[in-house]
Order: structure tokens, then sequence, then C-alpha cells
């Protein structure tokens, strides 16, 4: 509306602002620039090849390039396909609620009930330090444990609780999933750390105030003013456990069954079209699970 | 200091078990690394010695352990360096919004949340399509940065995010050029949390697996070969290798914390100095 008020102005301010736009743009695509070689050949390149080759035809020893359905034929006619994706939902739904529990819980204490600083931090990068460690070592951890003649089964044994060693310790669904809780909760543990760490102390006295107990304080300000923390933890440990085929495989004695598994499986097949086919379809699923999670949350504000 | 509720007390009884839960399968393994040689993978301990951690440097007993160790940490420099360089300039350039620049953090958030085996796929194929041998200093090198480059970056948006810009106008009206300002205000400022950019970006590195698996060609890294080991060694050898390489990552996040310390250490005593020394 100023504009239209001094056209004069208008006309002189209009070239400058664009030059100061241009110029914007182009120093923003600059600095930028190495991040975008980078995911271009090592991230959109891949996705696009993937997709490509899952059009692809393969022999017992080699792929051809072709355009035909038949990987995708196979995939949704195979009973196998449902299976191994219910199975992997079900990893993944089983491991989101524990590490939601349990994070929240360390997140909730850490925050609210720790009152220096020093002991926030320090206890902070405890809980954070087993991430910078290698997974695959984690995972070995947990044989002495839950092996036939492990800790838990001697432990339950010399205690009467049981009378001979329980199988289902190791390699089983339930080592999968304890393994999983053990690797991620992590990830639920910082972001929700971070947000009730911003959450603005005097709310909780207003509740106090108004007469709310704990719990009511809890369940109506902590946990909504946490939301955001609890769905980038989500994200993070629902698209690890999907994309995952090394836990399953190492935990499980290969056992048990995920998508990443079978993609794996066919990749030492060398049957690279109809991994790719099945890569596919778990990307979308993955893509879709989170383009419905970031509806709940702004990720660029929270952090 | 008011009296501590009820709550607080059963919340510490979970942290201290959640802590336990944490730590304590490492603790485990480290301590049956101490087995001796008659011992196997699990309790009792029959005897105490260092056997195993000896075992580990006879290469026909392990495979080339030592070989591996020196490519990840190598491979560990780079990405870190990388990570670093490019995380600086991403999170400057997200400062302001550039055309293209919403899709281009969908991307970052893509490259986050996809399964890490499509990458190892779709990079492998390029490489055998196109006729180049992987090698863990260039496919495992870009396939491990989709991993490190996520964090590095969602760390300087947090920093840019709460950065004043207030001390960028301050030099630029006592005249200072464009690199002036990033050299001598922007990078000071920002320099501790390029330490946890750092500290990222080398051990998200050294502990990949996934992304490297179909990417790292003839040469393993040390994960590579750690798993390797796990389905063919049914000896503690495997808990002496897993306790050194824990140390390991133990002794290089320990310096990483220190020296974030000691420069927030320095800078709260040199406060008021601020640009002292500089030209």
């Amino acid at each position: 509306m100023t504009d239209q008020a001094t056209p004069i102005a208008l006309e002189e301010a209009r070239p400058a602002r664009r030059a100061g736009t241009a110029s914007r743009h182009l120093t923003g695509w600059l600095l930028a620039s190495p991040l975008v070689v980078v995911l271009a050949i090592f991230l959109v390149l891949p996705i696009v090849m993937i997709v490509m080759v899952s059009f692809w035809g393969a022999t017992e020893w080699s792929i051809y390039p072709a355009f035909q359905f038949d990987n995708y034929a196979f995939l949704f006619g195979s009973d196998v396909t449902y299976r191994v994706f219910f199975n992997t939902i079900k990893y993944a739904l089983i491991t989101w609620a524990f590490t939601l529990l349990i994070g929240f819980t360390v997140a909730y204490f850490l925050a609210f009930h720790v009152r220096s600083l020093g002991w926030q931090v320090g206890l902070f990068l405890v809980c954070t330090i087993p991430f910078w460690t290698s997974n695959i070592i984690r995972m070995i951890s947990w044989i002495p444990f839950l092996g036939r003649e492990g800790l838990a089964n001697s432990a339950l044994l010399s205690w009467g609780v049981i009378d001979e060693p329980l199988e289902w310790l190791l390699f089983s669904d339930f080592s999968v999933i304890l393994a999983f809780v053990h690797l991620y909760t992590l990830f639920m543990v910082v972001p929700i750390f971070n947000t009730m760490m911003r959450i603005d102390r005097s709310l909780l006295e207003a509740a106090n105030d108004a007469g709310a107990t704990g719990w009511q304080t809890l369940w109506h300000v902590i946990v909504p003013l946490t939301k955001p923390g609890i769905m980038i933890g989500t994200i993070f440990v629902v698209t690890l456990v999907m994309g995952d085929f090394i836990t399953v495989r190492f935990m499980s004695g290969s056992q048990k069954a995920n998508v990443g598994r079978l993609i794996s499986n066919d990749i030492s097949l060398l049957q690279y079209p109809s991994a790719s086919a099945t890569a596919v379809v778990l990307l979308i699923t993955v893509l879709i699970v989170i383009s419905v999670l970031l509806r709940f949350v702004d990720i660029r504000k929270e952090l | 200091m008011e009296r501590r509720p009820r709550s607080f007390y059963l919340l510490a009884a979970f942290f201290a078990v959640f802590l336990v839960f944490l730590y304590g399968p490492t603790i485990t393994i480290a301590i049956l690394s101490f087995q001796g040689p008659q011992g196997g993978l699990t309790f009792p301990m029959r005897g105490v010695s260092l056997h195993w951690f000896f075992d580990l440097f006879e290469q026909q007993a392990v495979g080339d352990i030592w070989g591996s160790f020196r490519r990840s940490f190598a491979l560990g420099l780079m990405v870190m360096v990388t990570t670093v360089v490019i995380s600086v300039m991403g999170g400057m350039a997200f400062r302001k919004r550039f055309a293209g620049s919403t899709v281009l953090f969908y991307l970052i958030i893509t490259s986050l949340v996809i399964p890490s085996i499509l990458i190892s796929l779709g990079v492998g194929l390029i490489f055998s399509q196109t006729g180049l041998n992987v090698h863990w200093s260039t496919s495992g090198f870009g396939a491990q940065l989709t991993w490190t480059l996520p964090f590095g970056l969602l760390i300087m948006f947090a920093v840019f995010n709460r950065f004043d810009s207030s001390y960028e106008e301050a030099a630029r009206d006592l005249g200072a050029t464009p690199w002036q300002t990033v050299r001598h205000v922007v990078l000071p400022i920002i320099a501790p949390s390029l330490i946890g950019v750092a500290l990222f970006g080398f051990t998200l590195s050294y502990d990949e697996f996934a992304r490297t698996l179909l990417t790292a060609g003839s040469y393993n890294t040390l994960p590579l070969e750690i798993f390797g080991m796990t389905t063919n060694v049914t000896t503690p050898v495997i808990f002496a290798l897993g306790t050194l390489t824990t140390a390991f990552s133990f002794l290089v996040i320990g310096s990483f914390i220190l020296l974030f310390w000691i420069i927030g250490k320095r800078r709260a005593r040199q406060g008021s100095d601020a640009g002292q020394g500089m030209v």
C-alpha cells in the first residue's frame, strides 16, 4: 500500500531490491553448494538409481536394464512380504512405546527433579555417551546376559524362579526389542529433555497455586508442552527401527525377519532389482510415516 | 533448600536402574574380556588374564584388526573435518531464506531418516554400474557423510537460531568486511558448538556399519571387521576387541568434552577482553 503511494520511490527501489534478493539467493546457494553436491551424489542419485534398478531384471549372476514390473509383482504377490512388513511395524510400535515411557521418565527426572545445572548437564552426558560408541559392540554385550548359560538364566535358576534355562531370552523377538530399546532410548531422552528445559517454570508454579496435584500438572501442563520433543524422538526411533537390518539379524540369530533383512538377503544373493523394489516400498512407507509425524511438529522451530 | 518429595527418590531409583541397563552389558564384557585362556563367552571367570588382548595382536587369530582400525580412524578424521566445514557453511546459508532452501531442508531430513541400507545399496549400485571401484575413502566416505551431515546441520541450525546478530551489525558498523565478520566474530562465537559437530562427525563415522557395508570395498573398516568376527569367532577375543574400541571411543568423547570445557573456562576468564590480540 505504501508502495502505491510513492510510485517514484518504488521505481528506484525495485532494481536495488531485486539485486539484493538475487545476491541473497546466490550467497545462500554458494554456502550450501558443498552440501548440495554431497546430497546430490550420495542421497538423491542413489535413490534414483534404486528406483531405476527396481524395474530391472536379474539372472542368477547378473542384472540387466529393463522396464518390467516383475519385481513388484513378485513382492506384492508373496505372503512373506506382508508378514515381514507386519513384523517391522510391530517392532517399531513396541520399541516406540518402551523408549517413550523410559525416555520421558528419565528426561522428566533430569529436567524437573535434578536441581543444579551442573548435575543436570553431567547426568545428561552420562545418558548420551553410549550413543557415541559402537552399536555392534553394544549388541554383542548382551550375549553374556541372555545366553542359555548367561547371567539372567543362572540368576533365575539359583533363585528357584525357573527349573530350566529360558530359551526365549536370546535369539527371539524379546532380545531384538530389548536391543532396540537399549540402543535407541537416547533418541527419546535427548529431544524430550531439550523441550522440557525450555518450559517456563512459572507455569508449574501457576498450576500448583491453582491447586493442581503433581499428576495433574504432569498430564495437563508438562506433557502437552513436551509434545514437540516427543515427536522428534518418535521420528528418530521409528525410522531407525524400521530401517534396521543388523540388530534383527544379530539379536535373533537370523531367526526373525524385518524388511531390512529382506533387502540385505536379496543383496547377498546378488538379486539387486528385487532388493531395490523392496527398498522403494520401504522408503515410501518410512516417508509416509515421517510426513504424518512432521504435521505435529515444526522441526526448525524446535531446534 | 526445600525437602525433596517422595517422587524424587522413586525417579532417582528409576534413573539408576536405567543407567545400569545402559552400561551394565558394556561393563560385563569388559570384565569377561579378562577371562583366563580356558574361559568362554559367559561367566564363570576361569582365571584372570590378558590372554585375549594378546590374541588381538596376532594376525592369524582375528584377521586384519589393526589395518581396519587405521582405516576407520583415518576415515573418521576425514568425515569429521568435512562435516564441520559443510555444516558451518550450510548453517550460515540457512540463516536467510533462499530459493530452494525448503527443498534442501527436507533433503537433509530425508538423509537422516532414510534406512541406511538404501544408501549402501544405491551407492554400491551406482559405483558398480559405472565401473568404478567402491573404496572406503570414496564411496564409503560419501555414504557416511549422508549420516553425519544431518546431525551437524541440525546442531548448526540450533546454534544460529540462538545467535545474536547484533554482534555482526556491530562489526559491520566498525567497517569489517563480510569475511572479517565471519572470521573474527561469528566463528569465535560458535567455536564451542563446532566441537560438538566434530564429536558427532568422528564418532558416528567411526562406528558406522550399515552405510559402509556395501560401500567400503575390499578393505574393511573396524565395525565391518567386528561384525565379520561375530559370525566365526566364539572366544572372548571379541570381548577384548569390544572393550578396547569402546575404551578408545570413551577416550575420544572425553577429550572432546574436556576441550569444550577448557574453551568455556578460558572464555569465561577472558570475557571482558573479547577481541584481544586480534589484528
